[in-house]
């Protein structure tokens, strides 16, 4: 149990090269999970890396419970890691695998087998201790990785891409019981992932990274609902969020953003989406407007106010759970996902509702996102994230 | 994950071809081609073995049946004498390269992991540079160090001596332990080291405790490697020691090339084999832990 923080961490491998890390600024309470995510080459593994000591900072602090440990050795810390690979010594077996820590530490032998006891029926793995980590399943490897994490009882635990070696339908079993671990033992955690579903389920706190620059930090619906920008919206969300470029206009005190169908004539191929009070001199700008997949609904014949827009469908994919219909809006595929018992044919038309509060503008060159006067107020905390 | 892949495949072709594919299979296993192959390794290995049957007949005849016989022809009269004169003329000598190469391989193979151990694991500044200087010693002549290093072993006060010369055998085999071990290592993920330095294990924890345990195949490598050179080295020996400290080697040099009295084939031949026996020896005995290792170090993720 205990806090982490990292105070304008920096990380170069040479003063010709592009820093590695840039001005890392987070800190998570004492139990809380934290993911680190972002495309490969983003630094979130150099981050954990030097987290855990096994690489060294090139500025800044890293505090463990308020103290800096950045000048510690990594054995000195008292963290645990689970590597992507899982890092299992081959030539010992699963018990000496998780009482190698435990013996280093200097700690008694009827301690430590006390300890690989416990650990071992934590995670059901009491059948395998004699056996070496080349007759285990991929599976298994990982468990033991984790057993071998969670018998020192660290202060922090870093897990780097641990389910990413596991197929398909174990890394969903895999990571229900990391989580299930977390909510039972509540230590202090922090987790890299490339995968978006993995950083949205686990996570407390997500860190969203790209070039060595954490682009948001906040929980998984402030990231899901308010990313701070074009990258952070397209990377967390499957399907991802549309993007379409949008013209704006100015009526009325506030603007509104225009899209079209590629439908000529049978009913509406036209709407407006009110968008709130912009900065003058947005009018003129490529804008681009970010709906997700199942904020766009079917109009309903409710005589709702909400906006709505009849466009062609080009293709539809049913997923099971649901049916991504896909049409064209503004020259640009836009995916829909509406309910599994919606199947429309290809070529017919729907009637499509957006609902203005959910639709997110963003600034086509810069990728930042732009908000509106009137709903400044609530997203504060974006904003100030997005300056940092 | 490579045995299973290769079982796999090889099941897969097993079941492919059913029903007359079977009756097929059986024909192609004696077709012209495969005789032809096995005809042509049959007398390639009767080719190499017709030295060493020639040495041993040789040695097991009298003078005289030398004389009067060929190459080939069964002794008439089989006898050991050949082999008892070679031991006692080649005895001391035996026993000075038994010391020179024991201590000279077990050394340079312990300096070679270490070095192994440090270039691929702990790479420091330079560390590239230093390897890629350490690879020229591979391909130093022997000849081109003989000069500088009888002018060290001088200083050092260890010229004519066993010690000089397994000093003079670990500095010349260092670079080649340290290409075997360094290679092997470099396959070894980092993250294993990465895990030991986190659960508390230091440099030299890491290295007896993880690595070694790992590098049985290697070790085999390198002791088979370094004995073979050692033992069989000529120019070091009659270079660097003289007398009664000479190696086996530079011994049979000296009873083959005597000029004096009759020529004793049969001794030749015994002792030319008592000096080849220990690396043969080492074949037969760490060629089976080297096969042993290679297949208990498939450890994959």
């Amino acid at each position: 149990m205990a806090t982490l923080e990292l105070r304008n961490v920096n990380k170069s491998y040479g003063s010709g090269l592009a820093d590695t890390l840039k001005n890392i600024e987070l800190s998570i309470d004492s139990g809380e999970f934290l993911i680190l995510v972002g495309p490969s080459g983003c630094g979130k593994s150099t981050l954990m890396n030097c987290i855990a000591g096994l690489e060294s900072i090139s500025g800044g602090a890293i505090l463990v419970d308020g103290a800096d440990i950045s000048g510690m050795s990594p054995k000195d810390r008292d963290i645990a890691m689970v590597f992507q690979s899982y890092a299992l010594y081959p030539t010992m077996n699963v018990r000496d695998n998780i009482a190698f820590g435990l013996k280093m530490r200097k700690m008694a032998p009827a301690a430590i087998d006390e300890e690989v006891a416990r650990v071992a029926k934590l995670l059901q793995i009491e059948h395998l201790l004699q056996r070496k980590p080349g007759q285990l399943s991929g599976g298994q490897q990982q468990r033991v990785a984790m057993g071998r994490a969670l018998a020192r009882r660290p202060k922090i635990y870093l897990f780097d891409e641990p389910l990413s070696n596991l197929d398909a339908k174990l890394r969903v079993e895999m990571r229900t019981e990391i989580k299930l671990m977390h909510q039972r033992l509540k230590t202090t955690t922090v987790y890299v992932t490339h995968d978006q579903i993995e950083a949205m389920t686990l996570g407390d706190k997500v860190a969203v990274m790209k070039d060595g620059i954490i682009q948001q930090f906040g929980t998984p619906q402030q990231i899901y609902n308010d990313p701070a920008n074009l990258f952070v919206a397209s990377f967390i969300g499957s399907p991802p969020m549309n993007f379409i470029p949008v013209r704006l206009q100015r009526r009325d005190g506030q603007c509104w953003a225009v899209l079209s169908s590629s439908l000529g004539v049978a009913g509406q191929a036209r709407c407006e989406l009110p968008l709130g009070e912009l900065e003058a001199g947005m009018d003129n700008r490529d804008l681009i407007l970010g709906i997700r997949p199942e904020q766009i609904q079917l109009a309903a014949d409710d005589g709702a106010e909400a906006p709505s827009i009849c466009a062609e469908v080009e293709v539809t994919e049913p997923t099971g759970p649901d049916t991504l219909v896909f049409v064209n809006l503004n020259q640009t595929k836009v995916c829909c996902r509406l309910a599994p018992d919606m199947t429309p044919q290809v070529g017919s038309t729907l009637s499509l509702r957006f609902e203005p509060s959910r639709v997110l503008l963003f600034d086509a060159q810069s990728g930042e996102r732009l908000l509106a006067k009137k709903r400044q107020a609530t997203d504060n905390k974006v904003a100030q994230l997005k300056r940092g | 994950m490579n045995d299973a892949s290769v079982a796999q495949r090889r099941s897969a072709a097993d079941l492919l071809p059913s029903g007359d594919g079977g009756a097929k299979r059986r024909m192609r296993a004696i077709s012209p081609s495969r005789l032809a192959i096995h005809a042509t390794l049959l007398f390639a290995a009767a080719l190499y073995l017709v030295p060493l049957v020639v040495m041993l007949l040789t040695s097991i005849k009298t003078p005289e049946d030398i004389r009067t016989g060929n190459l080939l022809s069964w002794p008439e009269t089989f006898t050991l004498i050949g082999w008892v004169k070679a031991w006692s003329v080649v005895d001391g000598y035996f026993w000075n390269s038994v010391k020179i190469a024991i201590p000279a391989v077990l050394i340079s193979t312990a300096v070679g992991a270490l070095n192994g151990y440090v270039l691929s694991m702990w790479r420091f500044r330079g560390s590239q540079l230093f390897f890629g200087l350490l690879l020229f010693g591979c391909f130093l002549p022997f000849q081109t160090v003989l000069l500088p290093a009888s002018f060290t072993l001088g200083k050092l006060g260890l010229a004519n001596t066993t010690a000089g010369l397994v000093l003079v055998h670990v500095v010349y085999g260092i670079a080649f332990t340290t290409l075997f071990f360094r290679n092997y290592y470099v396959t070894v993920p980092d993250a294993l080291v990465r895990a030991a330095r986190l659960d508390g294990a230091g440099f030299f924890t890491i290295f007896g405790r993880i690595l070694l345990p790992m590098s049985v195949p290697i070790i085999m490598v390198c002791l088979i490697w370094q004995f073979t050179q050692i033992w069989n080295d000529f120019l070091f020996g009659v270079v660097f020691a003289s007398g009664d400290a000479q190696p086996i080697t530079v011994a049979l040099n000296n009873l083959v090339n005597t000029s004096t009295g009759a020529k004793e084939y049969n001794v030749d031949m015994a002792a030319a084999m008592i000096a080849g026996l220990p690396t043969l020896l080492v074949y037969i005995v760490a060629g089976k832990y080297f096969l042993r290792g290679l297949t208990a170090g498939a450890v994959k993720g």
